[in-house]
C-alpha cells in the first residue's frame, strides 16, 4: 500500500502534474529572529507529508503560514494555481488539527464537529448526516453529547481530527496532534491516521519532532533545520541516503566517518576502500545495522567488504536489538546494531560494505 | 500539625472580629426589625411583623424599592454595553498597550467616590460645563433641568463609577480564553463576527454575569449618588432606610427594609453564581 501511495506521488510530481499546494520562496521573521528562510515545498494530491524538526525549526510556524494565523513576510502559497496567502484563514480550504485539539469546550461533541457546516450554514440535515458519519468514522459515536471535558485526551483527538475532516478540506493540517498522548495509543492513533488518510484521501501535511513518527506515516518527509529545508524525500529514502550530516544524525543513529578521499580511496585512520569520488575530505554516514559482526577473520574477506577489529566499550539493551559502542584500532568508534546476546566479551570482527557508507554534506552552522 | 492553643490563638482574632463586627449587629438588627416605636419615642421590645406589613402596605416604600432596581438596572446595562468592548479590546487588540490601558480602567478606582459624584454635579448643574457648553454653542436657549436632580444623574452618576466593576471580571473572563478556540473558528470557517457570537461571548458570560452583579448590587444600595444627583425624583432606597434610622427614629422599619435588601441581594448573588457556574466549563 505504502509502495502504492508513494509511487503516485513521484508519478504526479513527475508528469508536472499540478500539485495541490505550492509553496514558493516563503520567509519570515519575528522581529529580528529568522524563523523561515526562503522555504519552496510541493504538496501533491492525496500525499501524507510531514514536516519534521526539532523545536524552534520553524515547522509549526511554516504551518501556521499555510492555515493563515500567521502571514509570511516574503514568498507565496499556491493552492491548485490560486493564492492561498491572500486569504483570510475562515477563507481557506484547509483545516487543522490543534496541538491541544482546542475543542470548544462549551460545545457538545456533536455541535463541534458540526461546527464548520453551521457556521457555513448547510442544511439541518445534511449536518446531522455529515456529522453522524464522521463521528463513526472516528468510532466516536456514542459520545456524540458529551462535552469535550469528559472525554479522555485521545477521545478529543478524534474529536478533534473528525471536526477538521467533516468539512471536505482540501488540505489537513496536524499540528503535533500526537504528543499529548502515552506511547502505546500513540503507536495505535498513528496507524489509524495513516489509514484514515488513505480512506478519504485529503493531503494531509503533518508536524512533529518525533522521527519515528514521520517514519511510519509519511509518504514524504521534509526535515526542517533552523528555518531551512534539509531534506524532502521519502521517508526510505532519507533514511538511506542522507543528504547532509544533521539529515543522518536527525533520523535514525549514525556513524559519521571523516574520511579523505585520494585517487580513488577513501582513508579513515586505518581502514580504507575504493569510491568514485574526487580528491579532499568527505564526510560519510554509515548507519549501525549496516555494520555486521562476524565470529573471526577467518575466511576470505569479500574484495567488497571492510573488516575492521574492535573491542566492546558499552553495550546498550534495546529488546529485539542492541546497540554496542565499539572502540576500534586507531581510536575510532563505531555504533554497531546486532541482535541481542546476554553479553559479549573480548575482541570484535566488524565488516561493512563500501556501498552502505553514505556521502553527506557537512550541516553548516546557522545563527 | 500545630498545637490546639496555636491554632486557637490564630482563630480566635478573626472569629472574633466577625462576631462583634457582624454578626452580632445583624442579630441586632433582626431584633429591631420585629420590634415597634411607641407614640413617644422608645423602642418597645415586643415581636410583631407590623413593620413587614408596613413595607409592603405603604407605596412610597415599595416604589422606592422598583426605582431604586430600575435605576440599578439600568446602570449594570450601560456598565455592561460600555465595559464589554472595552474589555474585549482590551484582551484581543490592545497588544502592548493592554497594561497602559488596564491601568486606565483602575485608576478611577483612586479617587473617592465623592469627588467623583462632585465632579458630575459641577458638570450637570444649570451653571455647570455642560449646559454653560450648550448655551455657548445655541443649542440650548436655557439650562437643561433634567440633567441635574434626576434619576438620569444618578444612572449617569453611577455607570461612571461601576463600570470598571464590570470590565474587570469581563478582561478576566476573556483573558482566560485560550486563543487556539479563537483560531479553531476561523479555521473551521467562521469569520471574526460569528467567531465573536459562536465562541467568545458564550466563554465570556460567567464574567458577564459576575460584572453585572457587581454593578447592579453595587447601585441597588448607593446612598451618596442619589442624595447629591438625585434629587426628590431619584431618591432610592438607601436614602429611606438612612432618614428612618436619622431624623425619622424608627429604626423597626429601617432595620426590616434593610433585612429584606439584604435577602434581595443575597438571592441575587446566590442565583448568579448559579448561573455561573453553568457557564463554566474548565
Amino acid at each position: 500500500m505504502a509502495t502504492t501511495t508513494e509511487a503516485a506521488v513521484v508519478r504526479s510530481a513527475k508528469s508536472g502534474a499540478e500539485p495541490l499546494l505550492v509553496i514558493r520562496n516563503v520567509a519570515k521573521s519575528f522581529g529580528k529572529n529568522p524563523v523561515l528562510r526562503d522555504i519552496s515545498l510541493q504538496i501533491a494530491e492525496g500525499e501524507f507529508l510531514t514536516i519534521l524538526g526539532e523545536s524552534g525549526s520553524g515547522k509549526t510556524t511554516l504551518l501556521r503560514i499555510i492555515a493563515g494565523f500567521e502571514s509570511a513576510d516574503s514568498g507565496e502559497i499556491l493552492m491548485e494555481g490560486e493564492r492561498l496567502d491572500i486569504l483570510p484563514p475562515y477563507r481557506r480550504r484547509v483545516n487543522t488539527v490543534f496541538q491541544h485539539y482546542a475543542l470548544f469546550p462549551h460545545l457538545t461533541v456533536e455541535e463541534n464537529v458540526g461546527y464548520g457546516l453551521r457556521v457555513a450554514r448547510a442544511p439541518k440535515d445534511e449536518i446531522a448526516a455529515r456529522v453522524s458519519d464522521a463521528l463513526a468514522m472516528v468510532k466516536m459515536s456514542s459520545f456524540a453529547n458529551s462535552k469535550p471535558a469528559k472525554i479522555s485526551g485521545g477521545q478529543q483527538q478524534r474529536i478533534a481530527l473528525a471536526r477538521a475532516l467533516v468539512n471536505r478540506p482540501r488540505l489537513l493540517l496536524l499540528d503535533e496532534p500526537l504528543s499529548a498522548l502515552d506511547a502505546n495509543l500513540r503507536r495505535q492513533m498513528q496507524v489509524e491516521l495513516k489509514s484514515l488518510q488513505r480512506e478519504v484521501g485529503i493531503s494531509f501535511v503533518f508536524v512533529t519532532h518525533d522521527q519515528e513518527e514521520a517514519m511510519v506515516m509519511s509518504d514524504r518527509i521534509a526535515l526542517l533545520r533552523m528555518g531551512e529545508l534539509e531534506q524532502v524525500a521519502s521517508p526510505r529514502e532519507i533514511y538511506s541516503r542522507p543528504a547532509t550530516a544533521y539529515t543522518a544524525q536527525f533520523i535514525g543513529h549514525t556513524n559519521l566517518l571523516r574520511v579523505q578521499v585520494q585517487s580513488g580511496t577513501a582513508r579513515c585512520n586505518s581502514i580504507s576502500w575504493r569510491v568514485e569520488l574526487p580528491d579532499g575530505p568527505v564526510l560519510f554516514s554509515l548507519r549501525p545495522e549496516n555494520i555486521r559482526l562476524v565470529t573471526s577473520a577467518a575466511g576470505n574477506p569479500e574484495m567488497d567488504v571492510v573488516r575492521i577489529r574492535g573491542k566492546i566499550q558499552h553495550q546498550a539493551f534495546h529488546g529485539a536489538t542492541e546497540l554496542l559502542q565499539v572502540v576500534c584500532d586507531a581510536g575510532l568508534t563505531l555504533s554497531v546494531r546486532a541482535a541481542a546476546r546476554e553479553s559479549r566479551q573480548g575482541d570484535l570482527h566488524l565488516e561493512f560494505s563500501p556501498a552502505d557508507a553514505v556521502p553527506v554534506r557537512e550541516s553548516p552552522e546557522r545563527g | 500539625m500545630f498545637s490546639r492553643a496555636y491554632r486557637a490563638a490564630i482563630t480566635l482574632p478573626p472569629v472574633l472580629w466577625v462576631a462583634v463586627f457582624l454578626l452580632i449587629p445583624y442579630a441586632l438588627l433582626l431584633c429591631y426589625s420585629f420590634w415597634s416605636v411607641s407614640p413617644s419615642q422608645t423602642i418597645v421590645h415586643e415581636w410583631t411583623l407590623d413593620n413587614y406589613r408596613e413595607l409592603f402596605r405603604v407605596n412610597v416604600y415599595l416604589q422606592t424599592l422598583f426605582r431604586s432596581m430600575w435605576i440599578a438596572a439600568r446602570v449594570m446595562i450601560f456598565s455592561l454595553l460600555l465595559g464589554y468592548p472595552l474589555a474585549y479590546y482590551l484582551s484581543f487588540y490592545a497588544g502592548a498597550r493592554k497594561d497602559l490601558f488596564y491601568q486606565l480602567v483602575i485608576i478611577p478606582l483612586w479617587v473617592s467616590y465623592l469627588v467623583r459624584a462632585y465632579a458630575w454635579k459641577t458638570i450637570l448643574g444649570s451653571d455647570g460645563v455642560l449646559n454653560t457648553l450648550l448655551q455657548y454653542v445655541h443649542l440650548t436657549k436655557h439650562p437643561l433641568e433634567f440633567l441635574l436632580y434626576s434619576p438620569f444623574a444618578v444612572v449617569l452618576t453611577l455607570t461612571h463609577i461601576y463600570t470598571p466593576f464590570a470590565v474587570l471580571p469581563i478582561y478576566a473572563a476573556l483573558e482566560h480564553i485560550p486563543r487556539n478556540l479563537v483560531e479553531a473558528s476561523h479555521d473551521l470557517g467562521a469569520s471574526p463576527l460569528q467567531t465573536f457570537w459562536r465562541v467568545i461571548f458564550p466563554l465570556s458570560i460567567p464574567g458577564v454575569l459576575a460584572g453585572a452583579t457587581f454593578a447592579f448590587v453595587l447601585s441597588l444600595g448607593d446612598f451618596l449618588a442619589p442624595l447629591l444627583l438625585g434629587g426628590p425624583s431619584g431618591i432610592m432606597i438607601s436614602n429611606i432606610v438612612v432618614s428612618l434610622f436619622g431624623a425619622a427614629y424608627n429604626w423597626p422599619l429601617g432595620a426590616a427594609i434593610s433585612l429584606s435588601m439584604l435577602l434581595l441581594v443575597v438571592s441575587l448573588l446566590f442565583l448568579s453564581e448559579k448561573l455561573e457556574k453553568k457557564w463554566s466549563f474548565r
